[in-house]
């Protein structure tokens, strides 16, 4: 299988998120080009889950815009649908077997059926195909949840808290994955409390006073 | 299309599974109407006179129990983000989804009826009216209560408020759902125009239901 190469460039400007009335997120700034890794940091409440909601569309901003090139031929100049958010659930259900989950997915994504596969061994769950989801393990689930990045295959990854609850092996597995990605070409947002070893990643740290 | 497609197999496949809802939801249409039975007590005319009309409440009230169930897990475990974010079109996603729940609920409560009407005495020539009315109108409760479950999406524990949203908006469809019933066995005229009502009825709600429904997932996303 050929691997998909982009030349992503994403940008935010001044974004300001707002939930439940109270101001979360404001006057952030992006700019990420293809290969690049931004690392989220910042403690509980300082608005990183907010911050990718909004960078993912799922949140409508109060203020600022999010603009995406994708660099192929698949998303067009505006970039829309290039951007996938996998967060701390991991959109799977519990009464459907691992690979069930994955079929569903590909379907949703548009993914040839071979991506299933990869995606499985992508993260080490071919022993668990039939399995039903809700029968795994944390870290387990937590692995399916992030196959979903393979499946969908889209030039920039924002991902929330990928590693709670994975293993050491299963880290390096994960940032096997955003190397790969990152030498495709695509871009990603990790918001994380873990220490990640990620080379060349630029760090954007969330303070508790942007609520104010 | 594929994304629709997968979308309804996979509902079903959920509603059919351990803790899905779909059989519990027959379960309750049959106990509805067996308590009924038993609370008339052993007039068997009597019985066979309100069977109709009761299997169409039982079926009104089987339907939304389930209804919750639509956007509401998909909500919680994060799918329904990947839905709205994968979805070229939310209105047909949304008409996907209220296919999935008649398919899961109205469509079984259809197939239980006939075994009802026997236990309930309805006379032989009031069953095929009845089961026409229910297929008619059933796809309308599906259509309006899937409205109700999305824009009820992010409140906690609404079942009990899903309930209060689609009743009022149920009547017309059991009015004249009921109303064809009635009519079909007795051989009245009204009966085509009944069955005509219900059918507009429907129509009516698959043409707007999915738009509400998508509008409301929309303003709830945040």
């Amino acid at each position: 299988m050929i691997a998909r190469r982009w030349s992503a460039r994403f940008c935010a400007k001044g974004l300001a998120v707002s939930r439940g009335g109270a101001r979360i997120v404001s006057d952030i700034s992006l700019d990420i080009g293809p290969g690049d890794a931004v690392i989220l940091t910042g403690p509980n409440g300082s608005g990183k889950t907010t911050l990718l909601r909004a960078l993912a569309g799922l949140l409508r901003p109060d203020a600022g815009e999010t603009s995406l090139v994708a660099g192929d031929d698949e998303h067009g100049e505006d970039g829309r649908g290039g951007v996938i958010y996998c967060g701390p659930q991991n959109a799977a259900k519990a009464a459907l077997t691992v690979d069930e989950n994955l079929r569903f997915w590909a379907a949703l994504y548009g993914a040839p059926g071979a991506r299933i596969k990869q995606a499985r061994t992508a993260f080490r769950l071919d022993p668990y195909a039939d399995r039903l989801a809700g029968a795994l393990s944390t870290g387990l689930f937590r692995r399916l949840g992030l196959s979903r990045l393979i499946i969908a295959e889209k030039p920039v990854w924002l991902v929330d808290e990928p590693t709670a609850s994975l293993d050491a092996g299963s880290i390096e597995i994960f940032l096997g994955h955003i190397a790969d990605h990152r030498a495709r070409g695509g871009a990603a947002v990790i918001a994380t409390h873990d220490a990640l070893e990620i080379d060349g990643a630029r760090r954007l740290r969330l303070s508790q006073s942007a609520s104010s | 299309m594929n994304a629709l497609k997968a979308i309804i197999a996979r509902d079903l496949r959920l509603a059919f599974r351990a803790g899905g809802g779909a059989p519990q939801a027959v379960a309750f249409f049959a106990i509805i109407a067996v308590l009924f039975a038993l609370a008339v007590g052993p007039d068997l005319s009597l019985i066979s006179k309100i069977a109709a009309p009761l299997i169409w409440t039982g079926a009104l009230l089987a339907t939304q129990i389930s209804l919750d169930q639509i956007y509401r897990a998909d909500r919680e475990d994060g799918s329904l983000d990947v839905i709205i974010g994968t979805s070229d079109e939310l209105i047909l996603t949304a008409a996907a989804k209220a296919i999935a729940h008649w398919l899961s609920t109205g469509l079984p409560l259809i197939i239980a009826t006939p075994v009802l009407a026997v236990l309930l005495n309805l006379e032989r020539e009031a069953i095929v009216p009845l089961l026409l009315s229910l297929a008619i109108g059933t796809p309308a409760l599906s259509l309006i209560g899937s409205f109700a479950a999305a824009l009820a999406v992010a409140l906690p524990r609404a079942s009990l408020l899903i309930s209060i949203i689609v009743g009022p908006l149920y009547i017309p469809v059991l009015i004249f759902g009921a109303g064809a019933a009635a009519a079909g066995a007795s051989g009245d005229p009204q009966y085509g125009a009944n069955l005509s009502l219900l059918g507009a009825a429907t129509l009516f709600a698959a043409a707007f239901a999915p738009i509400a429904s998508a509008a409301a997932l929309r303003s709830n996303q945040d």
